[in-house]
């Protein structure tokens, strides 16, 4: 039961196409694990079944040994379940601030009060000034999200994502559309936040994959082909041929 | 924020002399055409809280105007005729209890229909609303007991203890008291912790819900606060008017509701308001002139619209240099 995450048996068809197929893997506490596998292999599939966005057809996800299989997604969150998009999904009417607050503010509660002042919930700002002083996006606190540059909304859903104090953290292609010295950034602001919650990385920057990850699952065509460390995985034919091999060279 | 008060506090005051001046100059109409237009504020203002702040393009908000004024003439009927509603529930003429009864109810019917239509999103949201909105209308002119198509006569307003409601100026008083407490209670509202979460919905209703929150059932919360809303205008304009007809929850009703947000600027504290205003007088006004009268207020609307991105309160900040 060390097992933050632990799926087993999930399947997932869609008519004909089976996106998942028997997929079984596991995350511990602490640990970075990531999810490769080349375009339509099934991984965002798999990532909205964990989430609740998807529901599979069999097969089973245990979220820190509680069967979180049929809950809803707001369930799943309060159980401690965190997740960034791919396509970054952010608040863009608000300040990075306000992103943030909110953030906060949900995970706190008493969402359904009417009378109260969220502008006067210092356990809130309190939080959110901390989060940001600790942050390289700290000098931007003040600007309207749909200002920001690519690379920073990126950063934000990092760390809206980890204010929710998940213990596990689904991470859907945090580096797609970074540059060299953003992807850097990331994989930092990665590697320090890797001691507050186990993650589950799904992504295609390969360097970044092998800078982060403990352990590594590949997928294709829905399928789990290989899992191991890093360096298996880069050993692994099967492996190389199926997907390393174009992009890796 | 000092000039925020500063600026309510001056415009509360002139709408107080509304009675005094129409007396003065002998325009004894005005202070009809004011509190209505108040009352339709208020009716606005609640369809922008879910319209503008949530995001739900509701287009049957008039049902539950025309509730919360049925429920204050169903029971001044029974008042008047001695009988019961549904034979348990006694009538009355206190409008301590009518306005309260008339705020639940459109309450539950809020809760009814938004439980069904939230499920679902964008156009058909619309159309289901609307559709519920005609549902209430035709139950309504069906209910002979309750004068059909015709309508309840309310032959006399709801009394308030120690106020002598009969005299049009004290109704007018309570009427702009009850839009001053709405108009407050939003500002509060849109600020609260729950406002933020609805502002947050609107924006993105998908990462609202990656942060655990059910997205849901803030949606009916804020569609049920929002029907209350519209129901405490409908049970006073009945008070004010006198009246309750099927045609206060026609659909033609909804549009103008919708109207008036937008013509006023949507998701603004006073937008509907100001909307209301300058929508209604303008109607007022060139219907004595023309039958034809809604051509120019679909030119008036169109030029707003067109030339503000975000109707007249835009157009006051751009005017007032930026300023909130």
């Amino acid at each position: 039961m060390n097992h933050v995450l632990e799926i087993a048996g999930l399947t997932k068809t869609f008519g004909g196409l089976t996106a998942t197929d028997n997929v079984s893997l596991t995350v511990n506490a602490g640990e970075i694990h990531a999810l490769i596998g080349p375009n339509g292999a099934g991984k965002s599939t798999l990532i909205n079944q964990i989430c609740g966005e998807l529901m599979p057809n069999a097969g089973h996800i245990h979220l820190a040994g509680r069967d979180i299989t049929r809950l809803p997604p707001a369930e799943r969150v309060a159980l401690g379940l965190g997740r960034t998009f791919q396509i970054t999904s952010l608040l863009d009417d608000m300040t990075v601030r306000e992103n943030l607050a909110l953030a906060v503010q949900a995970r706190e509660g008493g969402n359904f009060r009417i009378f109260d002042r969220a502008a006067n919930r210092a356990e809130v700002w309190d939080e959110v000034a901390e989060i940001l002083a600790a942050s390289a996006l700290g000098p931007r606190a003040g600007v309207t999200v749909a200002d920001l540059a690519h690379g920073e909304k990126k950063q934000l859903e990092l760390l809206m994502a980890l204010s929710q104090r998940p213990r596990l953290l689904l991470l859907d292609e945090p580096m797609a559309g970074l540059g060299h010295l953003e992807s850097q950034q990331m994989i930092d602001a990665l590697l320090a936040a890797r001691g507050d919650c186990a993650m589950l990385l799904v992504e295609h920057d390969m360097d970044a994959v092998f800078a982060l990850a403990d352990r590594v699952t590949v997928l294709v065509y829905g399928r789990v082909i290989a899992a191991g460390n890093a360096d298996e995985i880069r050993a692994n034919p099967a492996v190389r041929d199926a997907y390393l091999g174009e992009e890796d060279t | 924020m000092k000039r925020e008060y500063l600026i309510l506090a001056t415009v509360f005051l002139l709408l107080a002399l509304v009675p005094f001046l129409a007396a003065a100059t002998g325009q004894t109409s005005w202070t009809r055409l004011v509190g209505q237009a108040l009352i339709y504020g208020m009716a606005a203002a609640s369809l922008n809280f879910i319209l503008g702040y949530g995001g739900m393009i509701s287009f049957g908000h008039a049902a539950f105007f025309g509730i919360g004024g049925y429920v204050v003439g169903i029971m001044y009927h029974h008042f008047d005729a001695g009988t019961s509603f549904l034979g348990v529930i006694p009538g009355t003429d206190q409008m301590l209890i009518t306005l309260p009864a008339a705020v639940l109810v459109a309450g539950l019917a809020a809760a009814l229909v938004g439980a069904m239509s939230l499920r679902t999103g964008g156009v058909q949201f619309i159309m289901i609303t609307l559709a519920f909105a005609q549902m209430f209308f035709f139950l309504f002119i069906s209910l002979k007991t309750y004068g059909g198509e015709d309508g309840i006569m309310v032959r006399r307003t709801n009394a308030l203890p120690g106020l002598d409601m009969r005299n049009r100026d004290t109704l007018y008083w309570v009427v702009l008291c009850f839009a001053a407490a709405y108009y407050l209670f939003l500002r509060r509202l849109v600020q609260s912790s729950f406002g933020q979460i609805i502002a947050g919905i609107r924006q993105n209703e998908r990462r609202m819900a990656s942060m655990g929150i059910s997205t849901f059932r803030y949606k009916l919360y804020a569609f049920i606060l929002s029907g209350m809303g519209a129901g405490l205008a409908g049970a006073l304009m009945v008070n004010f008017l006198r009246f309750a007809s099927p045609d206060m929850m026609h659909w033609t009703r909804s549009g103008e509701f919708m109207i008036m947000v937008i013509l006023g600027g949507v998701g603004t504290l006073a937008g509907p308001f100001i909307g209301a205003g300058v929508l209604f007088t303008v109607e007022t006004t060139l219907a004595r002139y023309t039958e034809h009268w809604m051509l120019p207020v679909g030119i008036l609307l169109l030029v707003v619209v067109l030339t503000s991105k975000g109707g007249l309160m835009a157009l006051i900040r751009k005017l007032t240099g930026g300023q909130k």
